[in-house]
């Protein structure tokens, strides 16, 4: 069954690091998504830059409207998702124990529809 | 309604005793019903009577008695709501009387209420219950804890969790499965199920030993409360005194399992000041008290492993020779890859890290070590050991990627990258 590990994070802790705690930080990361590909785990991944870059979009009765900023201003905010497939949630949620993420921030644990 | 001092006496007695005979009751109640989820339900309806009623009236001389009493007839509201008709009536009127005549024998004089919670932990273990609900459901019904906390400690959702219990009491009413102890010739194949299920909430509540979550944390100090009962109602057996022993040596090591910066300790760096003496005392004495009984076993064995580091902390030095040996027993006993790993890294210290290494490289074809990260920890150091450092490197990504306490994943990093600048 595939799901997809969304990671909330607070990128203003990661600037608040020093280069070598960030350094360890991604490190970690990348250990991660070796263990998950060395499990065959591992369908899809990405890291999202933060949202001071993000455009909302909405189009409310024909019109429009992009906005800066993203969709809600929270203190952690999607910065990365995992897509894996692995036998049944359970497995998933072991897997979410070991995302770094879920160690400085929140990782939710979604099924996919089968299609 | 303002509840005022009696009401806080009211819920401090009421505590209490959910803390000394919640087990207790659950055990007596569904001894005699089998049905573990009315009984619970009833039991919650009577604490919640109580705490309305003792503020007016007092707290009873008695708050068992009281509480049985009120939960035997919540049963009975509850059975006969269920069942109409006749053909029910006969089996109502004998559930009545014999809750009845139980409680009253055990109410009158505050008499102590028979302790039937070993039946109910052999009922929770039975091999008809499926193994992995079997330790959760001894914390629910022996504990009183909620599905959302042995869900988290055991990585579960909560809603899953609850679905599994429901499930299984669901088996122990449906199937009959019997609230006794059994029999001397099933007992030890039987025990083991019940030690098994223990030692479960002791590991997974042992996970994170930095205490920072508390629901893991309280988890492993009820599971060493749950062996010590057992030891105390089955003092003859020798694996649940070795378990104790086990959980109590583990435990007497935890405070020095962190350091002041809340970063992970091997047991071979930790300050053996902080370990707690009266426990590996217990440990010891439980220990000795199991091998006179002459009969060997996994949990004793285990026992004797963490005995051996106590040499230490008085020798100065660790006995290899003798811990390689205990791993072979457990091998012997066990063949699990986990026990090849420990003895693999036992191995290197007597025979060399090439040694260890050669005895690990017969588990790479284990499909259940792919995932799990003392496997690849052990492999890392002992590859690095022998200066292999572009494998070790490797190695340590991946123990540090199936990581999941950030504690443990630091130590691993330092230990990689001490190996990239050597």
């Amino acid at each position: 069954m595939q799901y997809m590990l969304l990671l909330y994070t607070d990128h203003n802790a990661f600037l608040k690091m020093t280069p070598e705690q960030q350094g360890q930080g991604l490190a970690a990361y990348k250990s991660f998504m070796e263990a998950l590909t060395k499990s065959d785990a591992l369908k899809a991944s990405g890291r999202l830059q933060p949202t001071s870059t993000a455009t909302t979009v909405k189009v409310t009765n024909g019109k429009t409207q992009v906005l800066n900023g993203p969709y809600a201003e929270t203190k952690e905010q999607l910065g990365g998702y995992f897509l894996i497939d692995v036998p049944d949630l359970d497995s998933a949620l072991s897997w979410a124990a070991r995302c770094p993420a879920s160690g400085h921030g929140t990782v939710e644990v979604r099924p996919l529809w089968v299609m | 309604m303002s509840l005022g001092e009696g009401g806080e006496q009211a819920r401090s007695t009421a505590d209490a005793v959910a803390r000394r005979s919640y087990g207790k009751l659950v055990a007596f109640l569904s001894a005699r019903t089998r049905d573990v989820a009315s009984v619970e339900d009833a039991l919650s309806e009577a604490f919640a009577a109580a705490l309305a009623d003792w503020p007016v009236n007092g707290c009873p001389a008695n708050p068992e008695g009281w509480l049985l009493t009120a939960a035997r007839r919540k049963l009975i509201d509850f059975a006969r709501r269920r069942r109409t008709g006749d053909l029910a009536s006969g089996e109502l009127q004998r559930l009545a009387e014999e809750l009845e005549t139980a409680t009253n024998a055990s109410t009158a004089n505050a008499v102590e209420i028979p302790d039937q919670r070993l039946a109910l932990m052999f009922a929770c273990a039975h091999p008809a219950i499926d193994a992995g609900v079997r330790a959760p459901l001894i914390l629910q019904t022996l504990l009183g804890l909620d599905a959302a906390m042995i869900a988290s400690a055991f990585l579960t959702s909560p809603a899953a969790m609850g679905q599994r219990l429901v499930r299984a009491k669901d088996k122990i009413r449906q199937a009959g499965i019997p609230f006794r102890i059994p029999e001397r010739e099933e007992l030890p194949g039987r025990l083991g199920a019940v030690l098994d299920a223990i030692y479960a909430a002791f590991s997974e509540g042992w996970v994170d030993s930095g205490g920072t979550d508390a629901a893991r944390r309280d988890l492993a100090e009820e599971a060493l409360f749950l062996g010590q009962l057992l030891a105390q109602l089955l003092p003859n057996e020798p694996e649940t005194l070795g378990l104790v022993a086990l959980m109590l040596h583990v435990e007497a090591r935890r405070p020095a399992r962190r350091n002041a910066l809340g970063d992970y300790v091997p047991l071979a760096e930790q300050n053996m000041g902080l370990w707690n003496l009266d426990m590996i005392c217990a440990g010891e004495l439980l220990l000795s008290r199991a091998s006179s009984l002459d009969s060997i076993g996994r949990y004793q064995l285990e026992g004797a492993l963490q005995s051996a580091h106590v040499h230490r902390r008085r020798t100065g030095q660790v006995n290899w020779t003798e811990i390689v040996q205990i791993y072979d027993v457990l091998m012997e006993l066990s063949g699990s890859p986990v026990v090849a790993i420990n003895r693999a890294l036992a191995l290197a210290e007597v025979a060399g890290a090439a040694a260890g290494l050669e005895s690990l490289e017969h588990l790479t074809g284990d499909p259940r070590l792919k995932e799990y990260q003392p496997f690849w920890a052990a492999r890392a150091e002992l590859l690095a050991r022998t200066g292999a450092s572009v494998s070790a490197h490797h190695a340590y990504e991946v123990a540090i990627g199936l990581e999941r306490d950030p504690a443990v994943r630091r130590f691993l990093q330092r230990r990689q990258s001490a190996l990239t600048h050597a």
